[in-house]
């Protein structure tokens, strides 16, 4: 088993009406520790230590997060300068992360097409989360394409649930290493078909 | 009524309450059929210690009938009662109405004379209201729909009272009883109340009208704006009793203009309790007459178990059962088919069906005042009157098979959390003490749109707190009924934000004893008042300095030029490792009460506050945002 850690970032849950429901069906799965870093730090006081702790005791680190300004919530930007310290993240002797595996987790207003060159967005979602990529990889990450909810403006009730439902069941299979990493890395989102990546049978 | 028969009667009385109701309430029968039990058992034809008197006593104990209808109206603002104006007429009077015509009917059928029927149709008509809302409040199903209902019903039922007995002597079979009329007028309760003659008699009736609108109009004024300056005086005298005495005389006073007029005082105090139900005193008001209410009401069920005739009973069986049995099937049908066609739920309707189908204790005055004025002769009454306790002795009974047997049937039944927040304003947070600190509370709450209930046991800054349109109430929040009263019960919040630390350490003490599942959040003073209440296992604890003295130093930082973000964050981290130090000293201020001195010890912990400041921070400066290993590894910048 693989132990999941989620560091969620939403300021603003009460209004939200699909990263709400995405994360009733994670909070509470055995192997998983869901971390609502608002909840935990309303006043941005992140405390280093205890972070770094949870980073040791899991080996796959998602960003659960809505898509603000092409990148995370502000919180979770001040998780990254604090908590990835210099000596312990990166750096010669910061090798405490290395050989974990990240990825992102994320909804976004706009829909696929928009994230296109020659859409509204000018790139696609993994040009824009090129910075935490690129982040993970030195600390020594493993990073996997990210799981993409598109189109929160729009999106109705039944379709949130099925985002809602194969969120966890990619979360499901990451911890029980059911997810194919190979075929999963061909992918644009994880759960472009979710089918093709993950290896259905019991942990 | 006095020196050892009273004694003797009142041991009887309350040794009959103690034995019964414990065992009923272990039993899961509820307490009001302990009460009746417990009176059959000790009745004229139980064990005999309470003989024909029981019957006056009823009528004394029927007085809690008056106080539970005020205490009722306290918990109902007049813009709810309008609200249930509907309920009441449309619900209220069909059922009256109906039930009159075929249980007149039937009397017909069986060959009375229409008048006698008639008569016998609106009395058995009306249920009992001191068992119904007895009943249903201690299974805390006042709030649902059926409850609602049913309370409307008897409302209606109090105020069908004042014409029914209008009209009775005109239903005389032979010869008038019309002057009469106006000595049994009050209703019920009347017996203790007064015995002389009322103001209204021999006046033309439109006098007696205006009579009767001055009286109702001056309560309601009265208790606009007389009540609460004289509430407040008596408050500022801080003499419990006094208040109590107040409280008990404005009941009995109502009471008393009710009958003088020749209303019924329960609905005079009913009226009176409304109109209070939005000053500050209501709360308190509510505990000081509860205990009163609980007792006389207690007795008026022992007496009407005692007075279950069961010598008729037995020579005449099957005349009583059958006359119970139609009169409670008629009752029941009318109000099933009421409730369908009023769209109640089918769970709820049974509720309310169960709860009214017997004949209540007005039954008992009617009948005698019937009799007075030749309506129904006597060989009828009495079987009547059987029939009448014993139905009001089956109604918990039938309420017990309705919760066992019938709703766990029905899968909508609904729950009593759900209930619509402005029925009540009980509210989920209560605030005791509303100064300087409790205030701040309460304002940053409304802001966000939260109704905190606040106890405050300052009158005057009750009085001004009113004014600013808050809702405050007058009390001392360290006792138990007058939590209850605020809903306790209900709410799960309580800040406990009194400038007196004993006092709130009591509140600590009360709440913890009967509302364990409210959560405390506590103001202390200092360390050894945070200590105090750590100790008793408050878990929220806050110190009212150290907030706005943390602030102050942020402030002392930046003037002294440092960066306002960093002093901020020293400022959070400083308070955080206070809070700590706090709950570590507490612990272990414990291990050292043995070895040292009071004042030994306080030096200790200063030493040990101290040094937690040195230690404290330098384990965590941020060094994310510290460049000094980078460029230990990287290559110093090149200035």
């Amino acid at each position: 088993m693989q132990p999941v850690l989620i560091l969620f970032a939403h300021p603003a849950l009460h209004k939200s009406r699909v990263n709400r429901v995405l994360i009733e069906g994670v909070r509470d799965l055995p192997g998983v520790t869901f971390h609502d870093l608002y909840e935990s730090y309303p006043e941005f006081d992140i405390d280093v230590r205890r972070e770094q702790r949870l980073l040791l005791d899991h080996e796959i680190i998602v960003f659960q997060h809505p898509f603000f300004w092409y990148s995370t919530p502000a919180i979770l930007k001040e998780w990254q300068d604090l908590v990835l310290e210099h000596g312990w993240a990166y750096g010669h002797e910061g090798t405490a992360l290395r050989g974990k595996t990240f990825l992102n987790a994320i909804t976004t207003g706009g829909s696929e097409v928009a994230y296109q060159r020659e859409g509204y967005n000018r790139f696609t979602i993994q040009e824009l989360l090129a910075p935490l990529e690129q982040t993970a990889r030195l600390c020594g990450m493993e990073v996997l394409p990210p799981f993409v909810a598109h189109g929160t403006h729009r999106m109705s009730e039944e379709e949130i649930g099925r985002h809602a439902r194969e969120w966890r069941r990619i979360v499901e299979a990451l911890r029980d290493e059911r997810l194919d990493l190979k075929a999963a890395r061909s992918q644009t989102r994880l759960n472009a078909s979710p089918d093709a990546v993950i290896r259905e049978g019991g942990p | 009524m006095y020196g050892q028969g009273f004694f003797y009667q009142a041991f009887v009385y309350l040794s009959a309450a103690v034995v019964a109701v414990p065992i009923a309430k272990r039993l899961g029968l509820g307490s009001v059929l302990g009460y009746l039990l417990a009176g059959m058992v000790i009745g004229p034809f139980g064990l005999g210690l309470i003989g024909e008197e029981g019957q006056d006593v009823m009528h004394f104990a029927e007085f809690g009938v008056v106080m539970m209808l005020f205490v009722i109206g306290l918990e109902l603002r007049p813009r709810l009662l309008w609200r249930m104006r509907g309920p009441i007429l449309g619900v209220g009077g069909l059922q009256v109405g109906l039930t009159t015509l075929v249980l007149g009917g039937v009397g017909m059928a069986v060959g009375l004379p229409w008048q006698t029927a008639l008569a016998i149709g609106m009395t058995l008509a009306l249920s009992s209201t001191a068992i119904v809302l007895q009943t249903l409040n201690e299974k805390g199903l006042m709030q649902t729909d059926g409850g609602q209902s049913a309370f409307a019903v008897l409302l209606f039922q109090d105020i069908a009272v004042i014409p029914i007995l209008a009209l009775m002597p005109l239903l005389a079979v032979s010869g008038s009883g019309m002057d009469e009329a106006a000595h049994a007028t009050g209703g019920y309760g009347t017996d203790a109340a007064v015995q002389a003659s009322t103001w209204v008699e021999g006046l033309p009736a439109w006098e007696q009208t205006l009579l009767v609108l001055l009286a109702v109009g001056s309560i309601v004024i009265g208790g606009r704006y007389l009540m609460r300056p004289v509430f407040r005086m008596i408050a500022r005298t801080r003499l419990r009793e006094l208040f109590t005495a107040t409280a008990l005389l404005l009941v009995i006073g109502i009471a008393l203009l009710m009958t003088q007029v020749g209303l019924s005082p329960a609905l005079g105090t009913f009226v009176a309790g409304v109109v209070l139900a939005n000053s500050e005193y209501r709360h308190e008001l509510e505990s000081e007459i509860d205990p009163f209410k609980g007792l006389l009401l207690a007795v008026f069920f022992i007496a009407v178990g005692a007075s279950v005739d069961f010598q008729l009973i037995q020579t005449e069986p099957q005349l009583i059962l059958g006359i119970v049995a139609g009169l409670m099937v008629v009752k029941f049908a009318v109000l099933f088919s009421l409730g369908h066609g009023f769209k109640m739920g089918l769970d709820q309707n049974f509720l309310f069906a169960f709860a009214l189908s017997q004949s209540g204790e007005f039954a008992f005055v009617l009948f005698s005042f019937a009799t007075q004025n030749r309506v129904i002769p006597e060989d009828i009454t009495a079987p009547l009157i059987a029939a009448v306790a014993v139905s009001m002795a089956l109604t918990p009974v039938l309420m017990l098979v309705n919760e066992k047997l019938i709703q766990p049937r029905f899968g909508t039944r609904e729950s009593t959390e759900r209930r619509p927040d402005d029925i009540h304003s009980e509210s989920a947070v209560i605030i005791a003490g509303f100064g300087r600190f409790g205030s701040i509370v309460g304002r940053f709450l409304r802001a966000n749109g939260i109704q905190p209930t606040v106890l405050e046991y300052n009158s005057d800054r009750v009085e001004l707190l009113r004014k600013l349109g808050l809702e405050v109430y007058y009390g001392d929040a360290s006792r138990k009924d007058l939590l209850e009263a605020a809903g306790a019960e209900r709410a799960r919040l309580l800040v406990i934000a009194l400038e007196e630390h004993e006092r709130a350490l009591s509140i600590v003490d009360t709440v913890q004893k009967h509302f364990p599942h409210l959560t405390i959040l506590a103001r202390a003073a200092g360390r050894p008042e945070a200590y105090e209440l750590l100790d008793r296992g408050v878990e929220h604890v806050y110190r009212e300095t150290l907030d706005t003295s943390l602030r102050t130093g942020v402030d002392v930082l930046r003037l002294l030029g440092r960066r306002a973000y960093t002093g901020h964050r020293s400022a959070r981290l400083f308070r955080r490792h206070d809070e700590e130090s706090v709950r570590d000293l507490g612990k272990m201020r414990h291990d050292r009460k043995a070895y040292f001195s009071e004042a030994r010890e306080r030096i200790k912990s200063l030493e040990e506050l101290l040094l937690t400041e040195v230690d404290g921070p330098a384990e965590e400066r941020d060094a994310g945002w510290d460049t000094e290993s980078l460029h230990e590894e990287f290559g110093k910048p090149t200035s």
